[in-house]
């Protein structure tokens, strides 16, 4: 796909690996090296992922009986705002752009680096100043709201709402500076010859989720700031006692929020492209369909938010309205999956623990688009809205999709990114349990919200106990999974073999150089003449 | 045989059918259903399909080169367009139904609270979840639920008639619902509220129209006598015509001469023109403003000189003008 002389195409950077070029903590901390800023996101949002996993077990275990079984209603309260607040903020939004984006964009499109580093280094400190700020209520009274903080209920309530607030506000400024650096990046530093109808369609997806970033993030800002001046200054913006209204605030939250939602899953499409080509060994069937489809998703992802608000009190034309695009996501989402369908038909397929997860994600991410669907329809939402099969839905997108993408993304990356691989077994074993464990935890989630039982309960009916007891040895086996993804992660440290610079045999820039990279990515840069997916 | 098994299906896993449109609902869920079935064999099929056939053989496989193919590529974006839009428009229908309130229908003012419901008939009966009582509504006839909170929001969800609408303080939301036959039917709070979100539970009995009278009837004789919940709220609000002073501006007779207010006589439900040209249908919450924030509408013929009454008039006053300006034809 591109040319380089025989002694650039080199299998070990040796003391030019970006790992140990520099040594010690504060060459870290100091670094503007984008693979080292990527490491660094991924320690802090695998971490954030331990903890926000850790509520996710308290809530099921509490859920295991009606009634009390290890916490009181309060507790539970804090437990499933965490949970939320902590999953979509700390780790589903920043982990595939901020840690992959990162690592892989630059070296994709052959270059050296982001195209501010500087810039990319600051992001990494205000995401952890705003995580920080926002785990800190953790040990500081904690916050009931949900992670949605709707008003009134985040205005009256005495728990910390105003440091969780600022928290995501700072996260969001992050989010913001990390999209327009990809942005930037992606126009301005590609190698000679990569044209943008060459680039991977793991950066198409990465740009399509950065312009989100930015135009989206804002509004969230905004309206989390005037939650603050609500609290601590007492304007009446959302608080009926005070004149304000409380549905605006479901407006501006969604606003950003639902957008949001393609924040965290089109990078994982993007993954979902990669893996499917490398493991099938074939070109990618509709390479231009799949790109633009991103842009049509996040386009639409604009003028939808009101499908979160069908009986919020809204008006019922604008109910119709938001329904009616609310079904056009279902076109560009659908010509996704038939192209990746498509990219497979007469492919060459080999189900290396990576390709497991995509195929994982084709088959749960289908379930969570389909029931997109029934979510959409007006009729269906009056009955199915703020019960358990919206969380079964969203959690079979952003679980089963975003994050089985995202498991399979760092089973693929891993060997680029500290040169040694993990075990193949252990990979597929994690993927057994995780997989199996995800469809018993969420799919009973399903007929429960068929039968009625709202979202957000501590208590329920005795008739819902049996599949809730289902759900919650579901969650066992999901976490037992990703303690085996951990101990690949440890043991490959530890004992891994030795990784080629292509392990897999993909066509993309980043396994034409060394693994782990130089600390430039390439000796010299590279000249791109194919498209990124040419097996021939 | 088919139309069996999809009534069959239309009914699994969901509660017993209170009404009509649970029933529409019902069968536009088991159309998804099965649609999602036949999609999902489709999608993941071909995927199972492929990854058996196309298993890698060698370590130096050839694959076919095959980058597009615009005609497919439509295919699968113009069909589940198409039916996107289809199951956008059955949603629409059975949410036109739910919305599409019918003219003579028997209101309950429901009142969301942290952490229980109260129910109020207009003879002045009150029901309270968190006593145990059960919410009775005739059955075969409709029954239009005024909807408010006194706190944060919470949602009036019965699963039973796959209705539901959010509880807002300081604006009133509604729904309607007609039970099919009589049963009991189980009530959510849908909104996240705090502590006991999952713990205001209540209990909707319907019963027949001549049962549900007599039950109307031996309530209203329980009921203690009480300056307050004696009265019939049109007649607190009546009370509250003079005692606010609204009888000053405001007319309640038909034939009584124009004051500086427009008359409520015919008020309620009629189109409300107002100076700037705009018009509104004089509801609860048209009339809830003017009394909050009378500066805001202005009706057409009229000075704007009437005083805000926020501050000075509760939620509950609200209520009992409205419904005696609603018996003012």
């Amino acid at each position: 796909m591109f040319t380089l002389t025989q002694a650039e195409q080199i299998q070990d950077a040796g003391e030019k690996n970006y790992l140990i070029h520099e040594k010690g903590l504060w060459s870290w901390l100091t670094t503007v090296d984008h693979k080292r800023i990527a490491i660094m996101y991924m320690i802090a949002v695998l971490t954030f992922f331990l903890i926000g996993g850790i509520f996710a077990l308290l809530i099921r275990l509490e859920l295991f009986t009606p009634g009390q079984t290890i916490v009181s209603p309060d507790t539970y309260n804090k437990f499933m705002t965490f949970h939320g607040a902590i999953m979509v903020f700390m780790v589903i939004i920043p982990a595939i752009p901020a840690i992959f984006g990162n690592f892989v964009l630059p070296i994709m499109l052959g270059a050296k680096d982001v195209a501010f580093p500087r810039l990319n280094l600051a992001s990494w400190y205000i995401f952890m100043i705003g995580a920080i700020l926002a785990a800190s209520t953790l040990f500081l009274g904690g916050v009931d709201t949900g992670w949605t903080f709707y008003t009134p209920y985040s205005i009256s309530t005495s728990t910390n709402v105003v440091l969780t607030v600022l928290g995501a506000f700072t996260m969001g400024m992050a989010s913001i500076l990390t999209g327009l650096n990809f942005v930037v990046t992606i126009h301005k530093l590609r190698a000679p010859g990569q044209t943008m109808s060459r680039i991977p369609l793991f950066v198409w997806a990465i740009y399509a989720t950065s312009i989100i970033q930015i135009l989206a993030t804002p509004v969230l800002g905004i309206t989390l700031l005037l939650i603050a001046a609500e609290r601590i200054l007492g304007v009446g913006i959302f608080d009926p006692t005070l004149g304000g209204d409380p549905v605006l605030f479901q407006h501006f939250f969604w606003f950003y929020s639902h957008p949001a939602v393609y924040i965290m899953v089109l990078p994982a499409m993007g993954i979902i492209s990669e893996l499917i080509t490398t493991f099938s060994r074939k070109t990618i069937f509709g390479y231009t369909a799949i790109a633009y489809s991103s842009f049509a998703i996040a386009g639409v992802s604009f003028i939808v938010w009101g499908h979160h608000m069908y009986v919020s009190g809204q008006s019922e034309f604008a109910g119709k309205l938001f329904s009616v695009l609310t079904m056009l996501v279902g076109v560009p989402t659908a010509i996704k999956l038939f192209n990746w369908i498509a990219t497979m038909y007469k492919g060459s397929i080999r189900l290396d623990a990576p390709m497991l997860y995509a195929i994982g994600f084709m088959f749960l991410f289908t379930i969570g688009g389909l029931t997109g669907i029934f979510l959409a329809s007006l009729g269906m939402d009056v009955h199915f809205h703020d019960t358990y099969f919206v969380v079964a839905h969203f959690h079979y997108v952003m679980v089963g999709g975003t994050l089985m993408a995202f498991t399979g993304g760092l089973l693929y990356w891993f060997p680029k990114m500290f040169g040694k691989m993990t075990s193949d077994t252990l990979g597929r074993i994690s993927w057994v349990f995780v997989f199996t464990g995800f469809n018993v935890t969420f799919f009973p989630q399903f007929i429960l919200g068929a039968m009625g039982m709202p979202r957000r309960y501590y208590d329920y009916l005795p008739e819902y106990t049996s599949l809730n007891q289902i759900s919650t040895v579901g969650s066992w086996l999901i976490g037992l999974g990703f303690v085996i993804v951990l101990i690949a992660i440890i043991k490959a440290f530890i004992s891994g073999e030795k990784a080629s610079a292509n392990p897999w045999g993909g066509k993309t820039l980043e396994w034409k150089t060394a693994s782990p990279p130089h600390y430039e990515n390439f000796e010299t840069t590279p000249v791109v003449t194919e498209g990124p997916y040419e097996y021939r | 045989m088919f139309s069996l098994h999809f009534t069959v299906l239309a009914n699994t896993f969901m509660p017993v059918q209170g009404s009509e449109i649970a029933v529409d609902v019902d069968y536009h869920y088991a159309f998804l259903v099965i649609s999602s079935l036949i999609a999902f064999i489709i999608l993941i099929g071909g995927m199972t399909l492929f990854i058996v056939k196309y298993k890698r053989q060698t370590e130096n496989d050839k694959t076919a080169y095959i980058s597009h193919n615009h005609f497919l590529e439509f295919l699968w974006s113009f069909i589940p367009f198409l039916i996107v839009m289809g199951v956008f428009y059955w949603g629409k229908v059975i949410y036109d139904k739910h919305r599409t309130f019918p003219e003579k229908a028997e209101e309950i003012h429901v009142i969301a609270q942290k952490w229980a419901w109260e129910f109020k008939y207009k003879n002045g009966v009150s029901i309270e979840s968190a006593k145990g009582e059960v919410l009775h509504i005739p059955v075969g006839k409709p029954v239009r639920f005024i909807i408010s909170s006194r706190d944060v929001l919470h949602s009036f969800f019965i699963p039973g008639f796959r209705n539901k609408q959010d509880a807002i303080p300081g604006r009133f939301t509604s729904m309607w619902i007609e039970a099919k036959q009589e049963g009991e039917y189980q009530v959510f709070c849908a909104e996240y509220c705090g502590t006991g979100h999952s713990n205001m539970p209540a209990r909707i009995r319907a019963v027949a129209p001549e049962a549900y009278v007599a039950w109307l009837e031996e309530k209203k004789a329980n009921t203690p006598v009480d300056p307050n919940a004696g009265n019939e709220m049109a007649m607190k609000g009546a009370s509250l015509y003079k005692e606010l002073g609204c009888s000053g501006c405001h007319t309640v007779a038909s034939d009584a001469p124009k004051l500086s207010g427009p008359s409520w006589v015919g008020l309620f439900g009629s189109k409300r023109e107002f100076a700037d040209g705009s018009s509104v249908v004089g509801d609860e919450n048209y009339i809830r403003e003017s009394i909050l924030n009378p500066m805001a509408k202005i009706v057409k013929g009229y000075a704007g000189i009437m005083p805000p009454y926020v501050g000075r008039v509760s939620d509950e006053e609200i209520d009992n003008i409205i419904e005696y300006i609603k018996t003012l034809k």
